[in-house]
């Protein structure tokens, strides 16, 4: 109850807000990278993977990438890039941690996406005369929408639990809260980082979700689906397979 | 090395010399290192295998009865599966900070957080094998008789196994990956060598410790296939009889790499489904 009551007052004062290791300037630090770096991952993948999955090719990779992705540990990366000649560039070490482990959810997502496409639909576009190009964009990208979107949303909270983790290897953000609270042995401040770091995790994907909705192009097109991932996967499962 | 080694007349001189180098030297590759700390490596990855174990099993422990309530009750579904994955969305190192003042600095700490995680893989994957199990196997398996309990276990148990096992096969490997940022508290079994690597600015200590770590989610991954085709023979007997080996295989794989981190392996029943029910209706009857 320490813990809670301390970090309510830590998040209380003004003084913790403010200057250089102030919530706002590493809130403002997390942010920053977190969307420049979604938005390299984005214009990388996402080209990649509607390309392979119109053609259909190179699912063995798309479908693979995320697995490695998930063996290799995000803090052992973060270290190696800060202690290799790329750590003495700044941010640089963060950033490129940040988009190889953002690329994996989106590339493999909005591949499996285009490839579910329904067949049936995509065959009878083709047969009213679409070329190629009209197939992707007003076919397969809107069929695809659903899971594209699941692939951001999956990079994106990736994205913000790895900028958390570069404060463990040095980087800014609000890890360096956390951090910074244990270096001191002030589990207040370590809880109010924490309680931070988790509400904009959760702002993130709820924003997102927001988002896929009211971006859909489809919207109220599409046939009521009872949840969001758990009863959609099958359906999905039995299609790729 | 080696090449190096055989351009050079004098090796012996540069044996000799090479393993003091590659310490001073601060390489990334350095075999003295591995030869002089084998047991520091050695109790790291100890402690890395102990807390990757006791957190994937209890959150299994812990997701096989939430799985059954969400199944059980419609109004549960939501609820569990909705804050499973709140819990999922909080970064890790954000987790453990919050468990640190429930646990104090302790291992406690990095297994509850790792459990949370797990849990929501787990329970996603358990209810989406279970339901997927089709009503007339279980009709058939009442008509003949099995009380709910044994229905559970012997029946839809097995035939939810494939996609209960690529659900533990994804929370195995990302428990792994995860556990290195236990380091913050201490017990990061491999993170802490990295820790303590990038503290020093020790670089053969950071690689050694990373490459272990990927290794063991590697022989995890492998161990726990091998289990799966141990308790699922009938499987095997499926491929062997519709030659459609290489497409069961691969969609596993492939099934895994789903969802990123958000990993529902859960699609896999439609395919475990279809292979196990033949083998399951041969069984029955």
């Amino acid at each position: 109850m320490d813990a809670i009551t301390g970090a309510w007052d830590w998040l209380g004062s003004a003084a913790n807000w403010a200057g250089e290791s102030g919530v706002w300037h590493r809130l403002g630090q997390h942010v920053q990278l977190s969307v420049v770096c979604l938005a390299i991952s984005c214009l990388l993948a996402l080209p990649v993977a509607l390309y392979l999955g119109h053609l259909g090719k190179g699912g063995a990779l798309a479908l693979n990438l995320a697995n490695v992705g998930r063996a290799v540990p995000t803090y052992a990366v973060l270290v190696l890039l800060t202690l290799s000649p790329l750590g003495k560039a700044g941010d640089w070490p963060t950033i490129v941690a940040l988009v190889l482990f953002a690329v994996p959810p989106l590339l493999t997502n909005a591949y499996v996406g285009m490839r579910e496409a329904d067949r049936d639909v995509v065959e009878a576009a083709r047969g009213m005369g679409m070329s190629g190009r009209q197939l992707l964009i007003r076919v397969e990208l809107p069929l695809a929408y659903p899971l594209i979107m699941t692939g951001l949303r999956s990079a994106s909270v990736q994205v913000v639990a790895t900028v958390t983790l570069a404060a463990l290897a040095g980087g800014g953000g609000l890890g360096r809260i956390i951090t910074a609270g244990f270096g001191n042995y002030d589990t207040p401040q370590v809880v109010a980082g924490a309680v931070l770091v988790a509400g904009l995790a959760l702002l993130v994907e709820a924003v997102l979700v927001a988002v896929e909705r009211l971006c859909d192009p489809m919207r109220g097109k599409r046939p009521a689906r009872t949840g969001r991932r758990g009863i959609r996967a099958p359906r999905k499962e039995t299609a790729a397979a | 090395m080696s090449t190096l080694l055989s351009t050079y007349p004098n090796t012996a001189m540069i044996q000799a010399a090479g393993p003091r180098n590659c310490l001073q030297a601060n390489d990334w590759i350095c075999g003295e290192y591995v030869r002089s700390r084998g047991q520091e490596l050695l109790d790291a990855t100890v402690q890395h295998v102990w807390i990757t174990v006791a957190s994937v099993a209890i959150g299994l422990l812990i997701a096989f009865p939430l799985a059954l309530l969400a199944r059980q009750r419609r109004g549960a579904a939501g609820p569990v599966l909705g804050l499973t994955t709140i819990l999922y969305t909080v970064p890790s190192l954000a987790m453990f900070a919050l468990l640190t003042p429930l646990f104090g600095v302790s291992a406690a700490v990095v297994v509850t957080g790792l459990v949370l995680y797990s849990l929501t893989i787990l329970v996603r994957n358990i209810l989406a094998g279970l339901q997927a199990v089709p009503e007339e196997v279980r009709e058939a398996a009442r008509g003949m008789g099995y009380g709910p309990l044994r229905l559970l276990f012997q029946v839809e148990l097995p035939l939810a196994l494939p996609a209960l096992m690529a659900g533990l096969r994804i929370a195995t490997v990302s428990t792994v990956a995860m556990t290195t940022i236990g380091a913050v508290v201490g017990f990061g079994g491999l993170g802490n060598l990295i820790d303590s690597g990038m503290q020093g600015f020790f670089k053969a200590e950071v690689l050694t410790a990373s490459v272990l770590c990927v290794l063991l989610a590697l022989i995890a991954d492998l161990l726990l296939v091998g289990v799966q085709r141990a308790l699922t023979p009938w499987t095997r007997a499926g491929r062997a009889g519709t030659g459609g080996a290489g497409a069961g295989g691969k969609d596993e794989e492939g099934t895994g790499g789903r969802d990123g981190k958000g990993g529902t392996g859960g699609g896999r029943p439609g395919a475990g489904r279809t292979r196990g029910l033949g083998r399951e209706r041969k069984a029955v009857a």
